[in-house]
């Protein structure tokens, strides 16, 4: 099917179509931290604590910032952790699914048992002791490279039994035997299977590295200088804005992130329904 | 048979992971690019704490000591393995000289009585409204209920309970803010101090329940259609068996099948769930006792939350494991 | 109507109705059926796969799940010189003759029971929801008592539905047809991947309840030997129609419609060493179906009305109807 046609069909169902909508406003919000008139990580570049108004948007905080374009700066930070993280977890997943899968024997029985491991094991608390070894590296780059390292299991689960099945296919044998390589099967005929497994958990791991960051950031093992929505929202915490009812400072992250996982979830649900039917909602049923 | 081709292959597995899991506990802190005795005695500092040379000397004997860090690694490790059989996690740094095991022992309690409640009612009433609303797509109100949960679904447990708390705690003021039980309240088996208790776990509670219910409903939800297009379902129809029968003992009972397995998937996630939401909520358990061990590089504590945590949750998963065959009876390990 | 008729249809139709990527498919399943089915009968429907049958036997039982939708027509049983039209029925009316006036064997009995009970708690389910006021105990005794009655052997009630042999489940299936004493039992492949030893303890079950309840069997199969062996009239179906309806001894001794001798002839015949023949190609798709009498692009015989207009189901002889160009032609 071409292009037009998958987004044609895509943007159908009322729910890709809204998350897309959210997402590119979202994401026109990052993109406008380019124009941010001040430094984020500046403090008292504006007064303090003021209100909403027409001059700032969404008023300041204590640390005299303007919050709106603080915000922007959170967004972008965020989705570029949550991309680095993703990226690079779809590619650890894809690789130890297509090894798993295509090996077989003793490396898949390994590998499924790391993986295995990963998803019994509370992750979170292993992921906080790393964080506090790297505490004083922390930047984006970083936390993005050790989320990507624990967010791979369960995705490389589901796409080494895709790689299972085409195996069995009948196209392995006949390519295998008039003397393919294997790298070259591998790019030609599993990867036009896999990419859309891996486009569709993309999204979902995304999802899961921002969450992460918020969590990480209010236990306090991000870098608090680099705006993100966690460490906008930790800053607004520990400033009890919650208490003072300084609702503008701590509700913006709250409602940007309360958006930006609701987008990103419509998105994941309606693409992975696209790509597997089975799992559409049935609006008919019962006799 | 079922001892040799699968309980000892599956304890073989059991003890594996805990061993690959406590050795990483151990290794973590011994990575670190900065000696945590240095990095603690950096941190005393920091707080404007003024400390001699020859002080400095004998604390970061004292530290190392205490921390397990002397000796070769190999020695450390086996040192620790010892004291880990014996239940001695060292001693805790942020309450000093508290030995871990004590912090964990009184916080231990509340989480695992506000973890137990919540998964076990989240996992029961999810999958049974999931169920219902399955079986029953074609309804107004299971529509509905499926719109909802689109929107809490995707929400990490930080943020919900946030949100809960500013709603039910500051806007609405009907919940205590944080706590266990009111401050100042000595623990005792009285109606009052339970309604205390209560009152304080409720919002908590709520949260990890709802959260964890609106995952459940969906899955449940979708394996319901799937049991719904089976063979034994269309022959209960045919049959003229009860509707409700049907829902119950054909759909909803055989749809609980697969979701034993996820619980067992997920029990790790929804540990780190409840300790976030034990942050939010200043909810005196072990998440309280994390956020507490991570701000002042309390290894030790950390260290033991970790380890009880790894044994806690991979014991529960083998014995949810163990169990399944109860529930399926085509399970026979042949 | 006489008073020996237990099931009469007016020109029912049945058809999927898909949503293909924006725009409506429909499979024309069922198109125009009329039967007239009588009592104390073992009445046979063959057929290809794929040309309508099963979907038939669900709108007779009125077990419509989308995306199968009634399009018109009526299915009307008599009871007690009642008239009941089943698809007019409230849910829970229809509940209620399910099981007790209509029973039904549905293909493949290898998934039917619920796979976590024991048999005795299915028995006991069909039992609950049609009888009242009956003890947990007593519900199985009936169970056992019937059980007993057909010759199957009692362990089967305390059996998990994987313990059970295909042929066993398939057996387990007609006993709990005839539980009830229903006036009309379905019976859709109910011998399909079993072999032939099985088969023929399957068939005579059937034959053996049939006798001693004196009731309707309407039969599906694709497998005419079974026909020959126990059905007393016989319809033939193609591409969603009945194209020929007589006694199944007439079907086999003057067969008019060519399809109808295909299918004849693909039996093997004892003493008979040739190549069988068996009609060309494939059946139609029910979605896409040809012009003109759907069987014309496989018949040998074909002409030019047949391949532009539908022939109808027209008395052939007395007790015999055909839909057929070839015999319908001298009609006009």
């Amino acid at each position: 099917m071409s292009t037009p046609q998958i987004a044609k069909d895509l943007f159908r169902d009322y729910r890709f179509l809204l998350a897309f909508i959210v997402l590119c406003f979202l994401l026109f919000l990052a993109v406008l931290s380019f124009f941010s008139p001040s430094d984020p990580t500046l403090w008292f570049s504006v007064p303090r604590d003021l209100p909403p108004s027409r001059q700032y948007i969404l008023g300041t905080n204590s640390k005299g910032q303007d919050i709106f374009w603080q915000a922007t700066f959170a967004i972008r930070n965020s989705l570029i952790i949550s991309v680095i993280a993703g990226v690079i977890s779809r590619i650890i997943a894809v690789l130890i699914g297509l090894i798993s899968g295509y090996r077989g024997g003793t490396t898949d029985r390994v590998l499924m048992f790391i993986s295995d491991g990963f998803l019994v094991i509370p992750l979170f608390l292993i992921i906080v002791m790393l964080a506090m070894l790297i505490r004083d590296m922390m930047n984006i780059l970083t936390l993005g490279i050790l989320l990507a390292c624990f967010g791979w299991a369960w995705d490389a689960r589901v796409i080494r039994s895709q790689v299972l099945s085409l195996r069995e296919r009948e196209f392995t044998r006949t390519a295998l035997l008039s003397g393919t390589g294997v790298v070259k099967l591998v790019i030609k005929e599993y990867l036009p299977y896999i990419t859309p497994l891996a486009f569709s958990t993309l999204i979902n791991n995304m999802s899961w590295a921002i969450g992460l960051e918020i969590t990480l950031s209010i236990v306090g093992l991000t870098n608090m200088d680099i705006p993100t929505l966690g460490t906008m929202l930790k800053w607004a915490m520990s400033y009890q804005a919650l208490l003072l009812g300084r609702w503008n400072w701590l509700l913006t992250p709250v409602v940007l992130s309360v958006l930006l996982f609701i987008a990103l979830y419509w998105l994941s649900v309606s693409i992975s329904e696209y790509l597997d039917p089975r799992t559409r909602v049935q609006r008919v049923g019962g006799e | 048979m079922f001892v040799k081709r699968y309980l000892i292959p599956r304890l073989l597995q059991y003890f594996l992971v805990i061993f690959l899991g406590i050795t990483i506990v151990f290794f973590i802190p011994r990575f670190a690019p900065t000696n945590p005795v240095q990095r603690t005695i950096s941190e005393i500092r920091s707080r404007g704490t003024y400390l001699n040379p020859a002080d400095v000397e004998q604390m970061v004997a004292d530290l190392t000591r205490l921390y397990g860090l002397e000796g070769s690694w190999g020695e450390q490790y086996i040192e620790f393995w010892r004291k880990l059989f014996k239940g001695d996690f060292g001693i805790s740094f942020f309450q000093f000289p508290t030995p871990v095991i004590e912090l964990i022992k009184t916080a231990l309690p509340w989480t695992v009585g506000l973890l137990f409640t919540t998964t076990v009612l989240s996992w029961v009433i999810g999958n049974i409204i999931g169920g219902i609303a399955g079986y029953r797509n074609n309804r107004l109100w299971s529509r509905i209920l499926d719109g909802v949960v689109m929107f809490i679904r995707p929400l990490p447990y930080y943020i919900f309970a946030l949100g809960l708390l500013i709603l039910l705690a500051y806007v609405f003021r009907l919940f205590p803010i944080s706590g266990g039980a009111s401050i100042g309240r000595l623990p005792s088996f009285t109606l009052s101090y339970i309604l205390d208790v209560l009152k304080h776990a409720f919002l908590p509670a709520l949260s990890l329940v709802v959260l964890g219910a609106a995952s459940w409903f969906q899955a449940s939800k979708l394996i319901v259609q799937n049991v719904n297009a089976e063979d034994f379902v269309q022959y209960a129809q045919l049959g003229g068996i009860k509707e409700r029968k049907i829902m119950f003992k054909y759909v909803i009972r055989n749809a609980m099948l697969p979701q034993i397995t996820n619980l067992a998937l997920s029990l790790g996630q929804i540990l780190s769930g409840a300790l976030i939401t034990e942050i939010v909520f200043s909810y005196p358990g072990l998440g309280n006792l994390l956020f507490s061990a991570i701000n002042t590089g309390d290894y030790n504590l950390i260290m033991g939350i970790t380890a009880l945590s790894i044994v806690a949750i991979t014991t529960l998963v083998l014995m949810i494991d163990l169990l399944y065959p109860l529930f399926d009876p085509r399970i026979k390990y042949k | 109507m006489d008073n020996n008729t237990v099931l009469v249809t007016e020109n029912i139709k049945s058809y999927y109705v898909l949503d293909v990527g924006g725009s409506k498919k429909v499979v024309k399943a069922v198109d125009d059926v009329n039967l007239t089915i009588r009592k104390n009968e073992i009445y046979g429907i063959a057929g290809e796969s794929g040309c309508g049958k099963t979907t038939l036997m669900k709108t007779l039982y009125a077990l419509m799940n989308p995306p199968l939708r009634f399009m018109g027509g009526k299915v009307i049983y008599y009871r007690d010189d009642q008239e009941i039209d089943i698809l007019s029925l409230s849910k829970e009316e229809r509940r209620k003759l399910r099981w007790e006036y209509i029973a039904y064997i549905p293909q493949g009995a290898m998934s039917i029971f619920n796979p976590v009970i024991k048999l005795k708690e299915t028995y006991r389910d069909f039992l609950d929801s049609h009888l009242s006021g009956k003890t947990r105990d007593e519900i199985f005794e009936i169970a056992r008592e019937h059980i007993k009655e057909l010759g199957l052997p009692i362990k089967v009630l305390e059996a998990y539905p994987h313990q059970l042999s295909g042929g066993m489940r398939q057996r387990v299936a007609i006993a709990l047809a005839g539980l009830l004493k229903p006036a009309v039992i379905f019976a859709d492949e109910p011998t399909t991947a079993l072999d032939v030893v099985v088969q023929r303890g399957v068939v005579q079950l059937l034959k053996d309840i049939q006798e001693s309840l004196k009731n309707t069997i309407i039969l599906v199969t694709h497998d005419m030997g079974i026909h020959a062996n126990i059905s007393d009239r016989m319809a033939i179906m193609y591409a969603g129609k009945i194209i020929e309806e007589a006694e199944t001894k007439e079907i086999f001794y003057n067969p008019l419609h060519p399809y109808t001798r295909f299918l004849i002839n693909s039996l093997p015949k004892f003493g008979d060493k040739g190549v069988r023949a068996s009609a060309p190609g494939n059946p139609p798709s029910l979605a896409n179906l040809p012009t003109g009498c759907p069987f014309h692009p496989r018949c040998p015989e074909k002409t030019d009305i047949c391949t532009r207009e539908v022939p109808e189901l027209v008395q052939t002889g007395e007790e015999h109807k055909t839909a057929c160009w070839l015999v319908s032609k001298g009609d006009e």
